[in-house]
């Protein structure tokens, strides 16, 4: 393969480190248990630092190891702490149980990926960037996590399947264009960390009211 | 035909013979010492084979010829298996015939064998083995035949031979889709070698088993072959593991110096890989019988979504 | 300096009321705020009018006439807003439904809402466009659960995780964008600002484009309610304490559609074809038809007048949709019109349910005669929500209507079945509310109806007279979108 074998090492190691990504996306997808996806979350983040610092170090733009290391303080440490902290308070550690089994979300999530897949292919030939096949695998991160969102019926998957959309739009946006200007990306993460809290908050709401996580008693606001 | 090139598929042969029970013994090692218990030795497993084949072997009444030439059919496919996959050298003369679809093709002929054998005695744990070993089949195959197409596509054919030539003796290149398709394989590997967390091979609990249910009916030297088939197996994926994804020290060549340096590779590699699945059985807990599809299911998905990733990342565009 | 002013006086508040509390005067403070950014929204105003558009700090912000009448009228609706709440939120509290935290949550989250509404209007980065609208989900979101109850917890959480998904994928339309005009302008030349992007529209690729299009419109779409993206809206509306539901109608939605109207100025500039108008006609009629027949079905007050605003959101999204000058211009009118009209509405309602106790329409009958000022309140909003003749809806529905007929015959009778079922829907419900038995008691505060009144007149005057220099200026604005 020619065109695989000009790439230069660290490039083929984004590659690697964007298929993981992508492999851990699937992963808490079908992971049942709420602790190991919130460890699943962690590594997400971690990898997204990794690969982060890397297109950092191969293309010398100062900015990404700022990204990075917000990725790291925010995605590694804070919010999976958070979360830990949030189930421990809330003593909610039973199985999370999907709404559609999970052969099916897994089929499911294959269609999503081609579809993804085909969707960036003709934008990521148009980026100039070194890690622009990865573009197909930051989408296609960003609907696995929506169908994470979708397929869960408990409070604490579904904030992290949206704190997983996040991870996948970062990810796109550090693979089309090396990241977005700082003042957008400092704004975007604080606006993740205001609604971590307010989702804390929300958890403690909810449990008061309804003694439960379960996302299924907020369905009672239907048109009859 | 070149007679070094010969000599060397004889020896490749009588190795992997000799190291198929080592394996298991060494897994079984490995597992003792990861549990902290006290290991058994490690030719443990030629010293069963050697018990085995001094005792008479017992018959159903009902049993037919059926059941007393798969034994043998087993340990044939599995060592032809063994003899085709490139573990010494790429350049043998059974080479040619290692072709991936062929493998497949193999092991599931001698899934049917033993398929029917469970059934032929008509006991009722014979046909709920050789049930739950075909629904598991019936899964894995795919998932294993999506392996393969990934890595096919990456050296363009399939080949065996020529995927290990142009993975190991390329320039270094990282593919993100052979760690999808070597995930996946791992999967599989579980599944085929009725290792934990999809079978147990070392109980004989009838809610749970699947292969020990198939074999329940066999005595003497057809356990005994069936045994060592199955350790073949164990070692057949093994070196098919190897081929695809670590294939670094398998040589072109023929000659001495080539062994001399394959051997100790495939050792390190057999004791290393050994371990790990050790450390696999520990650490998993057998799961429900009803679960393996779902566990397969991952299996298949990861090999799909690697041949997904080759397609985006690796293809030149 | 106005500008400054405008962002700096409402987070200010914020931070006031937030160390404040509940203390008495906190309603007054935070009229006194809101009316602080209205002198500052009208000098920015009268700047913006002499001297044409401005472009200030570095080309961070930028005024121009199609976002500075948008600052005037929120400031505007806020400032009244916040008149209405001071009484309302008072009785509330009197009742026991909220506690002296959710009051110092609801007057700080309120200025913080005004301030993410401004910046997100003013600001000339599309990426920081993005925070600013995600920062107004996120200080409302708080305030729909302000009751605690299991129906308001219900809403609020439908509201933020279908707002947080939407916008999330705003977040991948604007990364698009970048990712278009990068090549052109370089990481430094402001590749997410809006007025270096209008500048080089035509050469950017139109693929990358279309698709940024059907994400940010999906994204921003969630947020303006356009079927079927629209669960949350009247959810969050009907839970909500009224005077969030009156700024949700009438001022987040809004922003919105701004939003999206930035994004489609961009996107017609590249690929010289009607692709991102006939996506927006399609999503407009497709709400406008959904939410006219959803109206009938209702039984909740403001549930009711949430589907209307979805309706009519659906009818400025098609106006902009078809775009041209006359249809830009009715659009642009009935969001003046809809935001004032909406807004009157809920605060008749909000007193409307206070007195009665219930938001069930059933329940509520005889407003007039328990309160004949309220009473009136809510037929002539409705009446002219409902686009009867004197009132500024009739005009600009009217404008819309004709330019629809010229160009589009097809959508025509769509647009005029679902007026016509809303009309009957709502005229249906609100009549005995309004006249037969009162079931009301009286309240320990003065309901608050000079608002109402003040918006009415001014959507009566937009239906008989538009000021000259109102009309310049949704001319410009109306040619800017093109």
């Amino acid at each position: 393969m020619s065109a695989l074998s000009a790439l230069p090492l660290s490039g083929q190691i984004i590659n690697l480190l964007a298929a993981v990504l992508l492999l851990i996306s699937f992963a808490m997808l079908v992971q049942r248990r709420i602790l190991s996806l919130i460890d699943l979350f962690a590594a997400q983040g971690a990898v997204l630092c990794l690969s982060t610092v890397l297109v950092a170090v191969t293309t010398g733009q100062r900015h990404l190891y700022f990204s990075a290391a917000i990725t790291l303080v925010l995605k590694v440490v804070l919010l999976p702490w958070i979360l830990h902290r949030l189930i421990r308070r809330l003593n909610v550690k039973w199985d999370v149980e999907g709404l559609i089994n999970i052969p099916t979300t897994m089929l499911v999530g294959i269609v999503v990926v081609v579809v993804a897949f085909n969707l960036a292919l003709p934008i990521s030939q148009l980026a100039g960037t070194l890690t622009r096949p990865t573009l197909g695998i930051a989408l296609a991160t960003v609907l696995l996590a929506f169908l994470m969102m979708i397929t869960r019926s408990k409070a604490v998957p579904q904030v992290i399947g949206f704190l997983s959309m996040e991870n996948g739009l970062f990810f796109a946006a550090t693979s089309a264009t090396y990241g977005m200007p700082m003042v957008v990306e400092m704004g975007i993460a604080l606006d993740v960390l205001i609604g971590m809290i307010i989702f804390g908050v929300f958890f403690f709401q909810i449990r008061t009211q309804f003694d439960s996580l379960d996302i299924s008693h907020l369905e009672q606001l239907k048109e009859k | 035909m070149n007679p070094a090139a010969l000599t060397l598929q004889l020896l490749e042969l009588v190795m992997a013979l000799l190291l198929a029970p080592l394996l298991m013994g060494w897994v079984n090692q490995c597992r003792a010492w990861t549990q902290n218990r006290k290991a058994p030795p490690i030719t443990q497993p030629f010293r069963l084979l050697a018990k085995l084949f001094e005792k008479d072997v017992v018959l159903a009444y009902n049993a037919s010829s059926l059941f007393r030439f798969v034994p043998y059919m087993l340990f044939a496919c599995m060592a032809l298996v063994c003899v085709i996959v490139p573990v010494l050298s790429t350049d043998l003369p059974f080479s040619p015939a290692a072709d991936v679809i062929a493998l497949v093709g193999i092991f599931a002929l001698a899934r049917l064998f033993i398929a029917l054998a469970g059934m032929d005695v008509g006991t009722a744990f014979g046909g709920l083995g050789s049930r739950r070993e075909m629904l598991i089949g019936f899964l894995a195959e795919p998932a294993l035949l999506m392996v393969f197409f990934t890595a096919s596509l990456i050296s363009r054919s399939t080949a065996l031979p020529t995927i290990v030539e142009s993975l190991a003796h390329r320039e270094f290149v990282i593919y993100p889709s052979l760690a999808f398709a070597g995930v996946a394989f791992i999967l599989v590997s579980l599944a085929e070698n009725a290792r934990i967390p999809v079978d147990n091979p070392t109980t004989h609990l009838e809610l749970t088993m699947i292969h020990e249910a198939m074999i329940l009916e066999y005595s003497g030297r057809h356990l005994a072959l069936i045994e060592w088939a199955a350790a073949l197996k164990l070692y057949a994926y093994f070196s098919l593991g190897f081929g695809l994804f670590f294939p670094w020290g398998i040589p072109q060549g023929t000659g001495v110096g080539n062994v001399a340096m394959a051997l100790p590779a495939l050792l390190l590699k057999l004791a290393a890989g050994g371990f790990l699945l050790a450390l696999i059985e520990t650490l998993s807990a057998k799961m429900r019988v009803f679960r393996a599809p779902e566990f397969l299911g991952m299996a298949f998905l990861l090999a799909v979504i690697g041949m997904l990733v080759h397609m985006l990342l690796e293809v030149p565009a | 300096m106005e500008l400054a002013a405008l962002l700096a006086i409402p987070l200010l508040g914020c931070a006031v009321l937030a160390l404040l509390g509940h203390r008495r005067g906190a309603p007054e403070i935070n009229g006194a705020f809101s009316l602080a950014t209205l002198a500052a929204a009208a000098a920015l105003t009268v700047r913006v009018i002499e001297n044409g558009p401005l472009r200030l700090w570095q080309d961070q912000f930028f005024i121009d006439p199609l976002n500075v009448f948008l600052v005037a009228l929120t400031a505007f609706v806020g400032f009244t807003t916040s008149l209405f709440s001071r009484p309302y939120m008072r009785v509330e509290r009197e009742h026991g439904r909220l506690t002296a935290g959710s009051m110092r949550l609801y007057h700080s989250m309120f200025q913080m809402f005004m301030f993410t509404m401004l910046l997100a209007l003013t600001t000339n980065n599309m990426g920081i466009l993005w925070v600013a609208m995600e920062g107004a989900t996120l200080a409302t979101v708080l305030l729909v659960s302000l009751y605690r109850t299991a129906a308001s917890l219900e809403a609020a959480w439908k509201y933020f995780i279908l707002c947080g998904v939407g916008i999330a994928q705003a977040l991948f339309g604007t990364i698009l964008l970048y990712l278009a005009a990068e090549p052109v302008l370089g990481r430094e030349g402001g590749a997410l600002l809006w007025t270096q992007l209008d500048a080089i529209k035509g050469s950017l690729e139109p693929t990358v484009l279309s698709l940024a299009f059907v994400f940010l419109l999906v994204g921003y779409g969630t947020k303006v309610g356009l079927v079927p993206l629209h669960n949350w809206l009247p959810d969050a509306h009907a839970e909500g304490p009224t005077p969030i539901s009156a700024v949700l109608s009438g001022l987040l939605l809004n922003v919105a559609i701004y939003a999206v109207v930035r994004c489609k100025v961009l996107v017609d500039g590249s690929l010289h074809t009607h692709f991102a108008g006939n996506l927006m006609m399609g999503f407009g009629l497709l709400s406008v038809g959904v939410a006219a027949f959803f109206l009938s079905r209702q039984r909740d007050i403001k549930r009711m007048f949430a589907y209307s605003s979805i309706e009519h959101m659906g009818i400025i999204t098609f106006a902009f949709g078809m775009g041209g000058p006359m249809a830009s211009f009715a659009g642009l009118l009935h969001m003046t019109v809809h935001s004032l009209t909406k807004s009157a509405i809920f605060f008749t309602v909000g007193h409307a349910v206070q007195k009665t106790g219930t938001q069930i329409m059933d329940d509520i009958r005889g407003l007039l005669g328990a309160n004949p000022t309220i009473g009136w309140g809510l037929m002539l909003g409705s009446l002219a929500i409902l686009g009867m003749p004197p009132f500024g809806v009739f005009a600009s529905e009217f404008l819309i209507l004709t330019t629809a007929m010229h160009e589009h015959p097809w959508a025509t009778p769509i647009l005029l079945v679902s007026l016509g079922v809303a009309f009957a829907a709502i005229f249906g419900k609100v009549q005995p509310m309004v006249f037969g038995e009162t079931t009301a008691r009286r309240l320990p505060h003065p309901p608050a109806i000079l608002p109402v009144f003040v918006h009415l007149a001014a959507v009566l005057m937009l239906g008989l007279w538009i000021p000259p220099y109102l009309a310049e200026w949704y001319r410009q604005a109306a040619k800017f979108i093109g």
